[in-house]
């Protein structure tokens, strides 16, 4: 994807549209490692 | 005394009979709007683009709507139980909100009908107003699936009303995340135009103001709207949720006058690193003070007294006052001190028609809430769901 | 018709700019200094030679196939009072009065073109974006007709058909893009009799406007207006008085639109990273607390009810204890009783015994 960026309106473009997917990588990947790491504990009783 | 006139009694009450009428009058309207155009119904011009739909329904709703992030986040993040009783009523005005929001944008927008284009067609991610329909969108779902289960509750569909509760933190946590980012981003839409708004208002920390004001806006609001219901919904609440009230009131007034002067801390400092402070001597000067003291200082020492001297009346004038503070505040920033440069005969009043159509939409929302309060466990549990906390 | 210096110039950077915009290599680059697009057109609008006569105003309508004004094009009672862009025109002249005995100005005002477009940099849908040959276009199928774009224009330039009920549109200036790629002029930079209007590549425009504030420096201001307004626009004025008096702002400094708005963007993500942690660490923290103070609420409990306990158990031992001395002590009394009741008995028996020996002969 490399490529020169003429403006800055289009590197914005570019980085933002990379960010907002990052962003919802990172929300469904952290419940899913917070899942993991409690993966052990005690459950908690519902009576 | 017939039968048939206390038939007619029952389906012509004052509230009835008003909210009728505006309703009539909203639906003339909203005809004209999408047959004859913006201009037709509007005051907006090419000067001013943005309007009373933007800034009162727009802005202020949203703003408004704040009460049920922060009432959730409230019981099931800091795991303050003593809220509990406030969560549905706060969700059910959070989600009626946002839909209204979303309601009144397709009166304002020029083609309503392309309103999903920029999430799934073509997404302008440089824009903050993208992130801002982005999380409205996804936010307005969440706030349906938080709702969802007091409708489920009243249909008696219990095996999905318990997989949704069990949901309920992630959406908490969800929810004051997209609240975080979409009520600052409305605040970073006018980052845009630094030579159009005010210097005291225009400032690099505005989306921090529009974040940190919801917080006590919407706390205000669920006194405010507390206070309502008490009056007019009282038969409907149980008795857990009237235990509770007075604490939710008083702890609310609490929190809110603490970070409504925290509020006023960093306006004065964003007055201090812009260097404005000539501008206080100028009539903007004395109309920023208004807003900036007498409606987020005073009440914010009103909420004080009232949660020192444990007054719950005082408590509740205080949350309308923070309520009006907060409309007065988005006004200012999007038609008041907004194009502040240009000739009064250029500035934008709206028509009556806009101010009809805004008051028709508040007023569909309070019918349906009426509705739902009335027929579901919003303000009373469910005798077959008691919550054991 | 001979050539005119402002047509030449034209074919020039027509002809230069496509040289270079074939010639593009896309090499790699993660640059944060942006240039534009190498060769991008412009134009230069040099205030002091237009007369006013409203021919770019007439040859943009006919062009962009607009509709007829109310008032024709040359009816110049209309420069009297300060006009701006509207749904059906995409450029307006106005006349600015100058000192007793000197000419008045014009200034003619369309969309700028800028380098880094405030309404591209808002546009929710992407309507908006800059073109190489340097058009700041408007792709009307995707417009939602949000009025961002409006808000945002620091040149106040876009308009809206407000009367369109179903089809509303944005409306401005187009560069006359179609016609700068078939090496035609803009029609307005065609059609003006005095050369206000020069169309050319933007940095050709630049020395030129140097050139001639270089050659006559009384006639002109020194600054070309656009050159760093806003980050730069397209479009680029010369004029005899400062640019405040004709209507054009001072005051919008060179910082370019996105970069205003960048902070904002760039927070959204790091809160999108950590309020989850954040709020899920005070959750579970909270939650910990809770189950402790339970954890002590039961122990004290057992606790006091152990204490409870043994201090009901050494009272009973006590008891048991006191009871069994009473027990002992009473037993203990009753021996006695018993051994002193002996005693006497004996004693009695033998009292008899020394008083009647005799009788046993």
């Amino acid at each position: 994807m490399e490529s020169v960026f003429y403006t800055l309106q289009d590197f914005m473009l570019h980085s933002k549209n990379i960010t907002y997917i990052v962003m919802g990588i990172v929300l469904i990947a952290l419940p899913l490692f917070w899942r993991f790491l409690s993966g052990r504990d005690e459950k908690k009783r519902t009576y | 005394m017939s039968h048939d006139t206390t038939r007619d009694n029952k389906l012509f009450t004052p509230f009835n009979v008003i909210t009728g009428i505006i309703i009539l009058v909203g639906l003339v309207l909203t005809v004209l709007r999408f047959t004859k155009g913006l201009g037709a119904v509007t005051n907006l011009d090419d000067n001013n683009p943005w309007g009373l739909w933007i800034g009162f329904d727009l802005l202020c709703g949203v703003a408004l709507a704040a009460g049920g992030y922060v009432t959730s986040a409230a019981c099931y993040i800091f795991g303050l139980k003593r809220y509990h009783s406030a969560v549905r009523p706060a969700i059910l005005t959070a989600f009626l909100g946002y839909a209204l929001v979303v309601f009144a944008l397709n009166y304002d927008v020029g083609r309503p009908l392309r309103l999903p284009y920029p999430i799934f067609l073509s997404p302008g991610t440089t824009s903050l107003l993208y992130e801002v329909g982005l999380c409205v969108f996804l936010y307005l779902m969440v706030l349906f699936i938080e709702y969802s289960p007091a409708a489920l509750e009243w249909l008696g569909l219990s095996k999905i009303r318990n997989i949704i509760v069990r949901l309920t933190l992630v959406l908490t946590i969800f929810g004051v995340v997209l609240s975080t980012l979409h009520q600052s981003s409305l605040g970073a839409l006018f980052m845009i135009a630094p030579s159009k708004l005010h210097p005291l208002w225009y400032s690099g920390y505005l989306p921090v103001y529009f974040f940190i004001s919801s917080i006590f806006a919407g706390m205000s609001m669920v006194i405010f709207e507390g206070s309502l219901a008490h009056r007019y919904l009282h038969h409907k609440m149980d008795e857990t949720h009237l235990k509770e009230s007075e604490g939710v009131a008083l702890g609310f007034a609490k929190a809110a006058a603490f970070v409504m002067m925290g509020y006023v801390g960093i306006k004065v400092i964003g007055l201090a690193i812009d260097n404005n402070w000539h501008y206080l001597a100028t009539g903007w000067g004395a109309w920023f003070l208004v807003e900036l003291i007498g409606f987020v200082a005073l009440p914010a020492l009103a909420y004080a007294l009232a949660a020192r001297e444990r007054n719950l009346r005082l408590a509740r004038w205080a949350a309308a006052w923070s309520v009006l503070g907060l409309v007065l505040n988005r006004l200012n920033i999007s038609l008041v001190a907004f194009n502040w440069h240009l000739p009064s005969a250029q500035r934008y009043f709206p028509s009556w028609m806009e101010i009809a159509i805004s008051v028709f939409i508040v007023t569909v929302g309070i019918v349906v809430y009426r509705f739902i309060a009335t027929h579901m466990p919003i303000l009373y549990e469910h005798p077959d769901y008691r919550t054991d906390h | 018709m001979g050539v005119t210096r402002r047509k030449f110039l034209g074919w020039v950077g027509a002809a230069a700019g496509t040289i270079v915009m074939k010639g593009k290599n896309a090499s790699a680059a993660t640059n944060k200094h942006f240039e534009g697009y190498p060769g991008s057109f412009g134009v230069l609008h040099d205030t002091t030679r237009c007369i006013g006569c409203r021919k770019c105003e007439q040859a943009c309508n006919v062009v962009n196939e607009l509709p007829a004004p109310d008032k024709a094009f040359d009816d110049l009672a209309v420069l009297e009072e300060k006009r701006r862009t509207s749904g059906d025109t995409y450029t307006v002249v106005n006349r600015f009065e100058q000192d007793q005995g000197r000419l008045p100005t014009f200034v003619k005002t369309q969309c700028n073109h800028c380098l880094e477009p405030a309404c591209a940099s808002v546009c929710f849908v992407k309507a908006f974006s800059k073109d190489k040959t340097g058009a700041v276009t408007y792709d009307a199928s995707l417009c939602v007709g949000c009025r961002y774009c409006m808000v945002a224009c620091p040149f106040n330039i876009p308009a809206y058909e407000y009367d369109e009920a179903f089809t509303p549109r944005v409306m401005k200036c187009t560069l006359c893009k179609p016609r700068i790629e078939k090496g035609q002029l803009p029609g307005c930079v065609e059609s003006c009799p005095k050369e206000a209007l020069t169309f050319g590549p933007r940095t050709q425009l630049i020395k030129e406007a140097r050139r001639r504030i270089d050659r006559f420096p009384d006639r002109y201001v020194d600054h070309v207006y656009g050159e760093t307004e806003m980050g730069g626009t397209s479009w680029l004025y010369l004029s005899g008085q400062p640019f405040g008096e004709i209507g054009m702002r001072e005051d919008l400094g060179i910082t370019p639109a996105p970069s205003l708005t960048a902070g904002p963007l760039a927070a959204v993500p790091i809160v999108v990273g950590l309020w989850p942690v954040l709020l899920t660490g005070i959750w579970a923290i909270s939650r910990r607390k809770d189950q402790l103070a339970d954890q002590e609420r039961i122990a004290a409990v057992a606790a006091t009810t152990a204490d409870a306990n043994e201090e009901m158990q050494v009272k009973l031992a006590e008891l048991k204890d006191k009871m069994s001395k009473e027990k002992e002590a009473a037993i203990n009394l009753e021996v006695k009783k018993a051994l002193e009741e002996a005693a006497k008995q004996a004693e009695a028996e033998n009292e008899d015994a020394v008083d009647t020996p005799k009788e046993e002969k």
